[in-house]
C-alpha cells in the first residue's frame, strides 16, 4: 500500500470509522443504563399478574396504578416530609458554612488555623462512627421521632465549611477590604459583598445537601418511628416490606420518588457536573 | 489592636452558630464514641454500666461474625477497578468532538444520580429469580438454545439461572459458616448480584466525571508532540494521557476504598436484610444492627473505631504507594 492510500484510508478511519465505532460503544453503555429504568416504568404501568411475564410492554396500560399508591399508604405525607427537612438542612447548613467560612477565609483571629485543622480532621471520620452517639444524645433530649431529630444534627457541615472556605479564598480580598474603608461592618462585607461572589459554591453546595437529605437512609431510618414523620426513603422501605409482592405498585412509588431528581439534575446539570469536578461530593 | 478585637468578636460571631453544632454533633461525639467503645454501655440498661477496658475489643478479635462480615467488605470492593477502568474508557470516549455528548453524558449519571432506595427495590425486583427480568431473560435464553439438553448429554448436572439475591454462592466460592472457600459455594450469589449492580451505579458517575475533567485538562501540545512522533492511539494513552491522569487515578481509589470500606449499609437494610446467611452483612452494616437493633452501643462504638482505624491505616497506605506513583 503506498503511502498516499494509507494516509486515505487513515483519513477515512478518522472521519468516519472512529466515531461510528464509539458512538456504537457509548449507545451500547447507554443502553445499559436506561433499560432498567425503562424496565421499572414499564413495569409501574402494567397489571400484576403481567410482571413476570417476558412480554415487555403492559397488555392493559395501568396508570390507576400511580394512585393507588397513594391509597395504599400516605405517598404525599413522604413527599413532603422529605422536602421539609431537605430544604431545612439545606438551607441551615448554607448559611451556618457560609458564615463559617467567612471566618476562617477572611477574619484575622488567634487560634484560627487549629480550629479550621480540627475541622479537617473530622472530615475522614466514617458517618457511623458520629452517629451512636448522636442517637444517643437524642435519647436524652427526648428528640428521638421529631422533625427537629432529623434537621438539626444534619445541618452542621464540615465540609460544606472547608468547601466554602476554598471557595471565598479565590475571592480578591481588596474586594471586603474595600467595603470596610467605606465603613462596612463585618456583616455588610459579608452579607452584601462575598456572598454574592459566592453564589457558585453556594448553589453546588445546596444542590449537594438537598439530594443529599433528600435521599438520606441511615438518620432517618434510626430517628423516627411514627409514620407520619417518614420521609420517602423510609416510606418506601415500609411499603415495599408490608406490599412487597406488589411489583407493579413498588415500581409506580419508586418512578414518583426519582422524578424529582431527574427534573433537578436537567434543571441544574451544569452545576452539578462542575461541582462534582471541584470536589463537592464526599466520599 | 482595636481593628483586631473588633475582628476577634466578629469572628465569635460568624463562627458560633457552626462551630457550637460542630462540637455538639460532630467532634463531640467522636470523642465520646471512643470513650464509649470501653464500656459495656447498652442502651436499654439490662447489664450495669461498666467501664470494660478493651474488653470490647477482646471480645471482637473473637467474633466469628466480624471476621466474616469483614471479608463480605472487601469481598463487595472487588468491583471497584472494574467500575473505574470502566469510567476511565467511557471518559476517554466522552472527551472526543462527538455529537450528543451531553446526552450521553446525562444517561450515564442517571444511576448515580438518582441512587438511593427506589434504585434498590428496582434492582430488587430484577433480581427476583422467579419472575425478576434478569431471570426471564436467562431462563428464555437457555430455553432457546436448548442447554439443559445439551450439558445433560454432556454429562453436566444440568443449568439453572442463579438465585441472586437468596444465593449464598460466589464466584470466589468462599463458605458461609466460617473463613475459607468450598467447591460447593461457586456461583453466582447474593454478593456478585450487589457487584454488579454497584458497577452499573457508579460506572457513569462522578469517577466519569473527575476523569473528563482531568482528560480536559492535560496540555494537548503533548498529545500532539507525541504524534508528531509517530505515537499511536494506544501509545499517547500508554505514555501520555495515562501517566497525566495519575493524581486524579489515585484521588478516586482513595476514594473509593473510603466509601467501599464503610459502604453497603443500604443495600443490605432495603435488599437483603444482610442475609442470605449474613453473605451480604458488611461491616458497617453489623455496627447498625448492634448499635440500633440489639442496642449494644458500647460494642457498636468499639467496632466502629475499629472500622474507622481501618480505613485511616488504608489511606496512608494508598498516601505512601501513590506518593512514588505520582513522582514522575
Amino acid at each position: 500500500m503506498s503511502r498516499a492510500a494509507r494516509a486515505e484510508s487513515g483519513g477515512w478511519w478518522r472521519r468516519r470509522g472512529r466515531p461510528a465505532a464509539s458512538h456504537a460503544a457509548l449507545g451500547i453503555m447507554a443502553a445499559t443504563m436506561l433499560v432498567p429504568f425503562t424496565w421499572m416504568v414499564l413495569t409501574s404501568l402494567k397489571p400484576l399478574q403481567e410482571v413476570e411475564q417476558l412480554n415487555p410492554l403492559p397488555s392493559v396500560w395501568r396508570f390507576d396504578n400511580y394512585l393507588r399508591v397513594f391509597e395504599q399508604v400516605p405517598f404525599g405525607r413522604y413527599y413532603f416530609n422529605s422536602l421539609f427537612v431537605a430544604s431545612w438542612v439545606t438551607f441551615l447548613q448554607c448559611l451556618t458554612s457560609a458564615m463559617a467560612a467567612f471566618a476562617f477565609a477572611r477574619l484575622r483571629w488567634p487560634g484560627r488555623d487549629i480550629v479550621f485543622r480540627l475541622y479537617l480532621a473530622t472530615l475522614m471520620v466514617p458517618g457511623v462512627v458520629v452517629m451512636i452517639p448522636n442517637y444517643a444524645l437524642l435519647v436524652r433530649l427526648r428528640l428521638l421521632d421529631s422533625y427537629l431529630g432529623l434537621i438539626v444534627p444534619a445541618s452542621f457541615s464540615a465540609f460544606g465549611t472547608f468547601l466554602l472556605r476554598q471557595f471565598m479564598l479565590t475571592i480578591p480580598p481588596a474586594l471586603d477590604e474595600a467595603a470596610e474603608m467605606d465603613g462596612a461592618t463585618p456583616w455588610q462585607t459579608f452579607w452584601d459583598v462575598v456572598m454574592p461572589l459566592c453564589r457558585a459554591g453556594l448553589v453546588t453546595l445546596a444542590i449537594f445537601t438537598f439530594l443529599g437529605n433528600y435521599g438520606a437512609f441511615f438518620w432517618p431510618l434510626v430517628v423516627i418511628q411514627s409514620e407520619h414523620l417518614r420521609t420517602l426513603p423510609i416510606g418506601m422501605l415500609f411499603f415495599d416490606t408490608v406490599y412487597g409482592r406488589q411489583t407493579n405498585l413498588i415500581m409506580a412509588a419508586s418512578v414518583m420518588n426519582i422524578v424529582p431528581l431527574i427534573i433537578l439534575f436537567i434543571a441544574a446539570q451544569r452545576h452539578i457536573v462542575r461541582g462534582v469536578q471541584l470536589g463537592a461530593v464526599k466520599g | 489592636m482595636k481593628a483586631r478585637r473588633h475582628e476577634l468578636r466578629a469572628a465569635v460571631g460568624f463562627l458560633l452558630p457552626n462551630l457550637l453544632g460542630f462540637l455538639v454533633f460532630t467532634a463531640g461525639p467522636v470523642l465520646f464514641s471512643l470513650a464509649l467503645s470501653f464500656s459495656n454501655w447498652h442502651l436499654h440498661r439490662t447489664i450495669p454500666f461498666h467501664w470494660i477496658r478493651f474488653g470490647n475489643f477482646v471480645e471482637l478479635a473473637r467474633d466469628r461474625e466480624f471476621w466474616l462480615y469483614s471479608i463480605n467488605t472487601v469481598y463487595l470492593m472487588l468491583g471497584m477497578p472494574v467500575a473505574i477502568a470502566g469510567s476511565l474508557l467511557l471518559a476517554i470516549l466522552l472527551s472526543q468532538r462527538l455529537r450528543g455528548i451531553v446526552v450521553y453524558r446525562t444517561l450515564f449519571y442517571l444511576p448515580t444520580f438518582t441512587s438511593g432506595v427506589a434504585l434498590m427495590l428496582l434492582w430488587k425486583a430484577l433480581y427476583n429469580p422467579e419472575f425478576g427480568a434478569f431471570n426471564v431473560v436467562i431462563n428464555w435464553v437457555l430455553d432457546a438454545l436448548r442447554v439443559e439438553a445439551v450439558v445433560r448429554a454432556l454429562g453436566g448436572a444440568g443449568v439453572s439461572a442463579p438465585a441472586w439475591l437468596l444465593s449464598t454462592k460466589n464466584l470466589l466460592g468462599l463458605e458461609v459458616e466460617r473463613v475459607g472457600t468450598a467447591a460447593g459455594q461457586w456461583g453466582l450469589g447474593a454478593r456478585d448480584a450487589l457487584i454488579i449492580m454497584g458497577v452499573w451505579i457508579a460506572i457513569g458517575g462522578n469517577n466519569m466525571l473527575l476523569y473528563l475533567a482531568g482528560i480536559s485538562n492535560i496540555p494537548t501540545e503533548l498529545v500532539e508532540a507525541a504524534q508528531l512522533d509517530g505515537a499511536g492511539r494506544w501509545a499517547v494513552f500508554r505514555n501520555v494521557t495515562w501517566p497525566q491522569l495519575a493524581p486524579t487515578t489515585f484521588f478516586i481509589v482513595v476514594m473509593s476504598f473510603i466509601g467501599g470500606l464503610q459502604g453497603g449499609f443500604e443495600q443490605a437494610r432495603v435488599m437483603t436484610q444482610g442475609g442470605p446467611a449474613g453473605t451480604t452483612t458488611t461491616l458497617a452494616y453489623y455496627i447498625y444492627t448492634k448499635a440500633f437493633e440489639e442496642f449494644q452501643i458500647g460494642y457498636a462504638a468499639a467496632l466502629s473505631w475499629v472500622l474507622f482505624t481501618g480505613i485511616f491505616i488504608i489511606t496512608m497506605l494508598n498516601w505512601k504507594l501513590g506518593g512514588k506513583e505520582l513522582s514522575y
